[in-house]
């Protein structure tokens, strides 16, 4: 949970507070804390006059605005063709085995949570993953295990 | 005049203007293409596809109500394409939704149903998806059950609160397979800004949206013979019941519907014409003491321009958006709940019966009226002053139940007391009504005069236009208003929630064109377009009504709310210090509460 | 037919001589040269649909208003496409150059690049360019161009969906007519055009139409950008010219066990080893926004369809009943046929509800679905059963 009136305000200073605002608003909040949380939505509702269940309805038509509850590091495992030809579901168990949780779920400690998305465009150095906005590609075993460690570590 | 457009459909000409749509086009050649999300009280959508048609040159198949017309157009709309891909896509609505169809609220006034029995879908080869995805029935309002499994996502509700009431309780959420109709964060109805209003039920084509029913309860307690169960009538029922058993749109029924609640058992056959009187005596008094603490006493604390109450949907609504505003509304009850207050009290000791033993039932053309009976507030007479509020729909649904032929009732009248009523409370049933019978009365009382319009017809404040103003001089008043000699009595009408936030943004904003009082209904046309009328609902159809609403106005002996004798004998027996006096502050008026925003 | 061997051409990721000097050698042209030389070069919509883009920019030309808009459509989502990526990175400036000259036939004053979150990574850098870019246009154009970030959501990359999604709302595409010559982002006259498309304009106009026209086919001029992918040894992203046929493309790229290529990506065609002789990549052919997907023998088309439903149960906006409804029926068709709880009989209704699709779908992303379904269940039945 995280309080947001005061980043929406800014935020809405930043981009206005016509219904265009709503998208960079949106990612403004994910930017800072990776999910969107009632309190924030509300706020956004109400800064922008909007409804509430416009704002929900809207986020919750895009994937990377979540509306449940996410670590600080987002893992995303591309699930689409080419990287499930390459061993996704191999690098997806790697880093359950890891982090010890299952894809869809987020660390105790809140600081990872594992997804798999749709086709992020590294087909040709399959597999691929997103850590937040960074991309990682042609994902070994070995390779995977090393990038969550240093993610630990930050 | 628009451009004209010819085009041909199935190889019949037909000119249109342009701008208009291939489904409307071929309505003009009498041609039925069915639709689904289509309602022509709102925008297009086009989601549904299945009023699709074949488009000569065109590859796909377009939606004939999202789709405008060109010149030279050749439509075909019952090529064996169409048929197929329309019985698919009928196919595919029918696999999502849950088909308990015997066992549904909606079962027999269902556009699903009609059409699957139209394109005789038995024996449909696709899968049941409706155990695939986690749905929700919500049950928690006393007003609205929202049944996900039965939604075929149609968006009709969605784009009735958006665009008719400006509430956006109801959006989209989600997409592909997940795609549903959500609340914020799909909470319960009643823990957001939803009003109530039932506009949403009115348009739900299928069992998704329905009112709470409360048919059982109230034969419960028919059948009790401990109980005496009082009934109230709304006036926008009366001519509108009609329509759900038999009847052309607009016909007047009050006489059979006083004939059949008698028979369904009611103990006492009354009406909320009484209060719907009693109100304007309340609240026509509260309007001028108003006026009179702002003009004469200066009175800082006097707030103006004063709104009315009546209506459930718009006080939600008033008390979600704009809570600073609470003091503007008139702090009368609505009829229903005076009605209530009453018949446990006043009507009780006339009777002579225990109020712990009376239940109230009112027949209301509105939900949001069931919301408003279980207001914490509303149980002056130390009980639930309404025990249970029916719908036109579900009283017909009880007279159907009952087995005898509405038809051929006789006409009856209800009973008295607290069961007269004058045209002044008849057309609290449309938009401008209550705004006609306050200035009857008011103009009255200040001027010793008839109000100065043809048979006590207020032109200006009547028809389907969202907003309203009209202005009525006060000039030669008695000594008592003296005060008010030449001023102009500033009103302004809305009906719809659309219509009712443009003039509350104004009024926040200073009310730069100066009214003195606002009427508003919640739903489009007033209640005779509310949320517990007989289903389809249009705007030929909510003229049908009101015009029967006005008929009946004129065809009453009494047509100015002090007239009403019941009135003056409960100002003298019972609230014996007049309108606004201690006792009826105590039962007949109430208070309002800030509400959170979604 | 005509066809092409497989030649690779570098023209559009020819290196930038400089901005500046770029402008400068398209800027001497007028909108009529402009569009002429467009309409001449047969330059296709390089997004996928090759909706002619000369014609494009004529019409939003021709609609009256003072308020237009061009936007580039970098929200590149279709499986096995990432081509878009590789000219945002390497040739920035001619997608800017190409916008700034549709501003100028249109007159638009803004230009938006709606970049899909996923390369949200190259935000920063692109930004950089941009501002280079705006201050530099200032001494041809009013014009300005901004970045508007996707959120992840495939639909977008469908043009009003996209508008929807750039005004704040759900990329939920928008029924048509109007089109976006007409009515697009704002209600207003919008040209928006692929990436690649932009790019493929600035060179068209800097070299003229010749030297792209002297290249494809009769109906795929010029060459195209490849996002190559599957079981081959060197997947990557190749500019090739247009009107090969698929056996020369396998030729080139595959290991030698290619069974099927996926052309056109998820919303694309299947075909099978046995027809790359006769198959010619373009829009006489099997067209494709350029995703080429390679199989071995190895893969089972079963797992492949699968996946592709998967992702159109979840990308679908959800809106249509055919896409939204159509979609999930022909997963758990498929699902049940593989399970022998339907019979192989049940595959030809299933067959019969995606072509369904895709006559009664809203918009493209539905219309699309049953070209894989089909030629992937056609060509592959014995793979698709009990």
């Amino acid at each position: 949970m995280y309080e947001s009136k005061s980043l929406v305000k800014a935020l809405a200073d930043k981009y206005g507070r016509d219904s265009e605002a709503l998208m960079p608003i949106l990612q403004g909040i994910i930017a800072e804390h990776n999910y969107l949380n009632d309190d924030a939505m509300l706020n956004i509702a109400k800064e922008l006059d909007l409804s509430a269940a416009h704002v929900f309805g809207t986020a919750s038509f895009y994937s990377f605005l979540d509306h449940k509850e996410r670590g600080k590091f987002v893992i995303r495992i591309c699930r689409t063709i080419s990287c499930d030809m390459k061993g996704k579901a191999q690098i997806l168990r790697t880093i359950e085995d890891t982090l010890k949780i299952k894809h869809g779920e987020t660390t105790s400690d809140k600081k990872f949570t594992l997804l798999e998305t749709n086709c992020m465009g590294w087909c040709h150095k399959a597999p691929a993953m997103l850590i937040n906005d960074i991309p990682y590609t042609e994902l070994t075993t070995d390779k995977v295990i090393e990038i969550i460690q240093d993610y630990q570590n930050k | 005049m628009a451009n004209q457009v010819n085009l041909k459909i199935n190889g019949m000409a037909v000119t249109v203007d342009e701008g208009s749509t291939i489904l409307h086009a071929a309505k003009k050649l009498d041609i039925h293409i069915p639709t689904l999300c289509a309602h022509d009280d709102l925008c297009v959508a086009g989601n549904c596809r299945v009023c699709i048609v074949e488009q000569k040159g065109l590859r796909t198949l377009p939606a004939s109500c999202a789709v405008p017309v060109f010149e030279g157009m050749e439509i075909e709309t019952n090529t064996l394409k169409v048929r197929q891909a329309r019985k698919h896509v009928i196919e595919l609505l029918l696999s999502e939704h849950k088909q308990d169809c015997l066992s549904c609220y909606k079962n027999g006034n269902c556009e699903l149903q009609n059409l699957s029995s139209e394109f005789k879908v038995n024996g449909s080869i696709f899968m049941d998806l409706v155990e695939d995805h986690r749905y929700t029935i919500d049950r928690y309002s006393p007003s609205i059950i929202k049944d996900d499994s039965k939604c075929v996502r149609c968006q009709r509700c969605v784009r009735t609160c958006e665009e008719l009431q400006k509430v956006s309780a109801l959006a989209v959420s989600g997409k592909g397979a997940e795609m549903k109709i959500s609340t914020f964060m799909d909470r319960p109805m009643v823990e957001v800004v939803c009003t109530n209003c039932g506009q949403c039920i009115n348009r739900c084509p299928v069992g998704a949206l329905v009112e709470k029913d409360y048919i059982d309860q109230v034969w419960d307690a028919i059948a009790d013979p401990k109980k005496h169960v009082v009934v109230q009538t709304a006036p926008a029922v009366r001519v509108a019941l009609g329509e759900d058993l038999g009847l052309p749109n607009g016909e007047i029924v009050t006489g059979k519907m006083a004939a059949a609640l008698r028979r369904l058992g009611f103990d006492s056959v009354l009406d909320t014409n009484f209060t719907a009187d009693l109100t304007i005596m309340e609240e026509g008094t509260e309007l001028l003491l108003r006026l009179k603490g702002a003009l004469v006493d200066k009175n800082p604390k006097v707030t103006l321009p004063m709104a009315t109450s009546c209506s459930p949907g718009w006080i939600k609504f008033i008390e979600h958006k704009y809570p600073e505003l609470l003091p503007n509304l008139s702090t009368c009850k609505s009829p229903q709940q005076m009605f209530g207050a009453l018949a446990k009290t006043y009507y009780a000791q006339k009777i002579n019966v225990d109020p712990a033993n009376i239940v109230s039932v009112s027949i209301m053309p509105c939900t949001a009226k069931k919301y408003e009976a279980q207001r914490p507030e509303m149980r002056s007479s130390g009980y639930q002053d309404v025990d249970y509020v029916l719908t036109t729909r579900e009283l017909a649904i009880m007279i159907k139940q009952a087995g005898f032929d509405f038809l051929s009732l006789p006409i009856e009248h209800t009973d008295s007391i607290m069961g007269v009523g004058t045209g002044a409370a008849v057309i609290f049933g449309a938009t401008g009504g209550v705004m006609e019978a306050a200035i009857r009365t008011a103009y009255e009382l200040v001027t010793g005069r008839e109000v100065p319009f043809k048979d006590l017809d207020i032109m200006p404040v009547r028809g389907m236009e969202g907003v309203k103003e009209a202005k009525v001089l006060l000039e030669n008043c008695v000594p008592a208003w003296s005060f008010l000699n030449g001023a102009e009595l500033s009103v302004v009408i809305a009906h719809g929630l659309v219509n009712a936030d443009k003039v509350m943004k104004m009024v926040r904003d200073g009310n730069p064109h100066g009214w003195h009082f606002i009427e508003i209904m919640a739903c489009p046309g007033g209640c005779i377009g509310g949320g517990g009328q007989p289903i389809p609902t249009n705007i030929d159809i909510r003229k049908k009504r009101t015009d029967a609403i006005y008929q009946e106005d004129a065809n009453l002996p009494l047509r100015k709310s002090h007239t009403n004798p019941e009135v003056t004998q409960i100002y003298a027996e019972f609230l014996t210090e007049g309108p606004c006096g201690h006792k009826s502050h105590e039962l007949l008026h109430t208070h309002y509460t800030e509400r959170v925003g979604y | 037919m005509e066809t092409k061997s497989l030649n690779r051409v570098e023209l559009i990721f020819e290196p930038c001589e400089g901005m500046d000097a770029t402008l400068a050698s398209v800027f001497k042209y007028s909108n009529d040269e402009i569009t002429s030389e467009l309409i001449d070069s047969g330059l296709r919509g390089r997004g996928g649909a090759g909706f002619p883009t000369g014609l494009k920019w004529k019409f939003t030309a021709a609609t009256p208003g003072d308020e237009k808009y061009v936007i580039c459509n970098a929200d590149e989502g279709e499986p096995g496409t990432f081509k878009d990526r590789e000219i945002l990175a390497k040739v920035p400036e001619k997608i800017f150059v190409g916008m700034a000259i549709a501003a100028k036939v249109i007159g638009a004053k803004e230009g938006f690049i709606y970049l899909r979150y996923e390369y949200k990574f190259m935000l920063k850098e692109l930004q950089e360019h941009v501002d280079l870019f705006n201050d530099m246009i200032k001494g041809y154009l009013d014009f300005k161009i901004s970045f508007r970030l996707g959120a992840g959501a495939y639909v977008c990359g469908e043009e009003s969906a996209l508008f929807e999604s750039m005004e704040g709302k759900r990329g939920e595409p928008r029924n048509k007519p109007p089109y976006p010559t007409i009515s697009g982002f704002r209600g207003k006259p919008t040209i928006i055009n692929n990436v690649e498309t932009l790019a493929f304009a600035t060179m068209i106009i800097k070299y003229g139409a010749e030297r792209f026209k002297s290249l494809g086919t009769q109906d795929s001029r010029g060459t195209k950008v490849f996002s190559v992918s599957g079981d081959l040894p060197n997947a990557g992203i190749y500019e090739l010219e247009l009107g090969m046929t698929l056996q020369k493309f396998v030729d080139e790229f595959s290991d030698g066990d290619a069974k099927a290529v996926q052309v056109g990506g998820a919303s694309g065609f299947c075909v099978p080893r046995k027809k790359f002789k006769d198959t010619i990549i373009g829009f006489e052919g099997v067209p494709t926004g350029g995703s080429m997907m390679v199989f071995n023998s190895s893969r089972s088309m079963y797992n492949v369809l699968h996946n592709y439903l998967d992702f159109f149960v979840e990308e679908s906006c959800g809106q249509c009943t055919p896409c939204r409804v159509g979609c999930q029926q022909l997963l758990k068709g498929l699902k049940a046929v593989k399970k022998g709880e339907k019979p192989e009989s049940y595959l030809e209704d299933l067959l019969k509800l995606s072509r369904s699709m895709q006559l009664t779908a809203k918009c493209g992303l539905g219309q699309s679905v049953g070209n894989s379904f089909a030629s992937i269940v056609e060509n592959f039945k014995e793979e698709m059963v009990y």
